[in-house]
């Protein structure tokens, strides 16, 4: 017998986004209704084009996820907002079923997710430590040997017979920490919940944990707090929309992470990269959504400044280049070649370009970014802002993944002749 | 290699549909335990004239039915006294509705605890069916003293041997009101407006049920729609083992039963399809 405590395979969750239905029976009567007679969805919003079986979109918020955890061990779980930490943790805790995959378990899950666990709010703290207890399947003789601990632990003896509706969110958390931690959980599942305790409670928390940890049992923690997670956990998982993108070492993960966060989709102008006058100046250039998906659309902001004594700058091109890592060109958004240019005036313009459906596949890739006229710079900038762009579908398709092939094109395929069957994917 | 290890739990996308899990609703009698508890508690807490309300309630529904339904629309109630006669009816009826009704909102009503912990879902709608009992138990006391009252003033009341079924009745009527209820309540999870509907469709379902006119006075096609309604022959038993008139068989009641059962199991195998995405969509 192994001393793997958790076995997660091929794991992975979709949602579905928007309105699946229109979540009332009448609604969706009304909606079938105007499909029978061929008018226009009553419940989709104007620009929103109906295709028909369009049943709202989906996302993969994980994607065959595997990983094994032993018993005794802790594993920090780091990612960025949205990465899908929490859904594996939901899903760990069987509050929602995956879409594929398998996990098995050996012994006892306790879970702390998000703010408030199964409290119920009516019931007083005692009342309520009981029915954790007993939502955890232990028999209340059980919880009673462990009371007077957890009732130690959290610090809220003084409100432990008030109804936990009336205790601020800190006391909450205290005492479903508490409660999680000291009723003997073989694992121990904690999202990012802690950070609604002071400072001293968090340190107690971590130091409970770690005693967790050494008795043999296994912890998983979720943290945007990258020094406790350094502090707690020997290995970490850092996810990525949904994928594992290193499993390994906290140390690396945990830099790994910082780096992707820090110096990507961030503007960094190197001086010496810097080309023109400069009387035109480009401050400020974002990307928004940070990070930008493959084939959602993506504004690209300049903030442009202009000393306040000069004139106004007639005839101003602006233009975004995308170049792959080893620097070649891949293609670029150039005003001119939409007829249009700018003249601008002694202070701040805000100007932004945007596309509709990101044609490049999921990766990094380097931007420069020109402000002239014709073709003298006034402010040109090679190399100064990692475009880091994360997967998603491109028009409907499949799942997109970077084969090499950077650049997607939008494109139709019919079968023109042939025995063959052409099947449209989900 | 994985495969020759003992798992405590397999997590999997879907459980198969034969899977009803009832075993691990037995594992978990603690909890159900400790929710009647919760929902006791809760009740008592809530007001002073909480546990009087009970008594109110039923009294008035009878008085208002006895003076509409008895003296105005002069409706038959099998000879028996009109106060008495409702009285049972409501009784009984109250049960069956309160169990649908408070079993009708389990995913919309607990979606918060849903979200943040697992237990088996069921234990809800299963110790919400329990606690009712005590509503229940306060309404027959309750019926049980006018009862006494008529018995002893000498009325028209005949109470046979058939009242040793009353604890089959009200599984029957647990059955059913537990098994509609989250039926319902998995429907609503896709359909928050079916929520409406239910105290709508259940005061219906109420007509269509021979609670405030005996089965007797209705007669032809009628009486045959009103015998489908499985609810028929549990109020007909009770008034019959109380009261001593019915003209039911009695042997009806398995069909009651019968209905009970299929209905609780498709109830459970509905709602444990529902259960494992439901909190995706809130
Ligand atoms: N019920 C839901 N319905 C639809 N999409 C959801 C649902 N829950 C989560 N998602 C999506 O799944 C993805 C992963 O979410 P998740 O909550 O797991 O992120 P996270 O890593 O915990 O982020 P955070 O650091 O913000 O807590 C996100 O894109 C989120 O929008
Ligand atoms: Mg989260």
């Amino acid at each position: 017998m192994s001393d793997t405590v958790i076995s997660v395979e091929n794991l992975s969750k979709q949602y579905h986004l928007g309105v699946i239905s229109t979540g009332t029976f009448y609604g969706d009567i009304k909606r079938r209704w105007a499909r029978k007679r061929g008018t226009p969805d009553p419940y989709l919003k104007i620009g929103e084009a109906d295709y028909g079986n369009r049943d709202g979109e989906t996302i993969w918020a994980l994607r065959d996820i595997d990983f094994d955890v032993k018993r005794g061990e802790a594993l920090g779980i780091i990612g960025r907002n949205g990465a899908g930490k929490s859904t594996l943790l939901k899903i760990l805790s069987q509050v929602t079923a995956p879409t594929s995959g398998v996990v098995r378990v050996k012994g006892r899950i306790a879970s702390l997710l998000e703010v408030g666990t199964g409290f119920h709010p009516e019931l007083t703290g005692r009342e309520n430590i009981y029915l954790n207890g007993a939502i955890m399947g232990m028999t209340s003789a059980e919880v009673q040997g462990k009371f007077d601990e957890i009732v130690d632990f959290s610090g809220v003896e003084q409100f432990i017979d008030t109804p936990v509706k009336r205790y601020s969110s800190g006391m909450y958390v205290r005492l479903a920490f508490a409660v999680a931690a000291h009723l003997e959980p073989d694992i121990l599942v904690v999202d990012e919940v802690l950070a609604v305790g002071d400072a001293e409670f968090q340190k107690k928390c971590l130091g409970k944990m770690q005693d967790v940890a050494g008795e043999g049992r296994t912890v998983l923690f979720v943290s945007h707090n990258m020094a406790v997670i350094q502090n707690l956990c020997k290995r970490s998982i850092l996810l990525e929309s949904g994928y594992i993108r290193l499993d390994g070492e906290t140390s690396s993960s945990v830099s790994r992470y910082l780096s992707v966060d820090q110096s990507h989709n961030v503007f960094s102008p190197d001086r010496n990269r810097r080309i023109g006058d400069q009387t035109t100046k480009i401050e400020t250039f974002t990307v928004w959504p940070n990070p930008p998906r493959t084939g959602k659309s993506v504004e690209f902001i300049f903030g442009i400044s202009k000393p306040s004594t000069g004139n106004t700058h007639e005839n101003i091109d602006l233009a975004v280049a995308v170049l792959s890592q080893q620097d070649s060109p891949i293609f670029q958004l150039y005003s001119r070649h939409m007829g249009q240019s700018f003249s601008i005036g002694p202070g701040e313009t805000i100007i932004k370009v945007s596309i509709d459906s990101l044609p490049l596949a999921p990766g990094n890739y380097h931007i420069n970014l020109w402000l002239g006229s014709g073709s003298t710079p006034i402010d040109w900038i090679q190399d100064c802002f990692v475009l880091a762009i994360e997967s998603g579908f491109f028009e409907g398709g499949e799942y997109i993944e970077s084969k090499g092939y950077p650049v997607l094109m939008k494109s139709k395929w019919n079968v023109v002749r042939g025995n063959t069957g052409q099947v449209d994917l989900e | 290699m994985i495969t020759h290890e003992e798992w405590d739990l397999i997590i999997r996308p879907q459980r198969s549909w034969w899977d009803l899990r009832l075993g691990e609703l037995w594992r978990y009698r603690d909890l159900v335990r400790l929710f009647v508890w919760r929902d006791f508690v809760a009740y008592y807490k809530q007001t002073i004239l909480g546990p009087l309300w009970y008594l109110i309630q039923p009294v008035l529904t009878t008085l208002v039915f006895t003076v509409i339904f008895g003296n105005i629309a002069k409706l038959s109630t099998d000879g028996l006294p009109p106060f008495l006669f409702y009285l049972a009816g409501n009784t009984i009826w109250s049960y069956f509705s309160g169990c649908l009704m408070s079993t009708s909102n389990t995913f919309t009503a607990n979606a918060g605890i849903f979200g943040k912990v697992y237990f088996p879902r069921l234990s809800i709608p299963v110790s919400v069916t329990i606690s009712n009992l005590i509503s229940f138990a306060i309404r027959f006391g309750l019926f049980l003293a006018f009862w006494c009252y008529f018995l002893l003033m000498g009325s028209e009341v005949r109470p046979n041997l058939w009242i040793l079924v009353l604890p089959a009745l009200v599984l029957m009527m647990a059955g059913m009101g537990l098994g509609l209820g989250i039926i319902v309540s998995s429907l609503t999870s896709k359909y928050r407006d079916l929520q409406h509907l239910v105290s709508f469709g259940v005061q219906l379902l109420m007509y269509a049920t021979p609670v405030i006119y005996p089965l007797s006075s209705v007669q032809g096609i009628w009486r045959w729609l009103l015998i489908a309604n499985p609810m028929t022959p549990v109020i007909e038993i009770f008034r019959l083992a109380f009261l001593g008139t019915s003209s039911l068989n009695p042997s009806y009641l398995f069909y009651s039963a019968f209905f009970a059962v299929i209905v609780f199991f498709i109830g459970v195998l509905i709602f444990n399809r529902v259960e494992t995405t439901f909190m995706d969509t809130v």
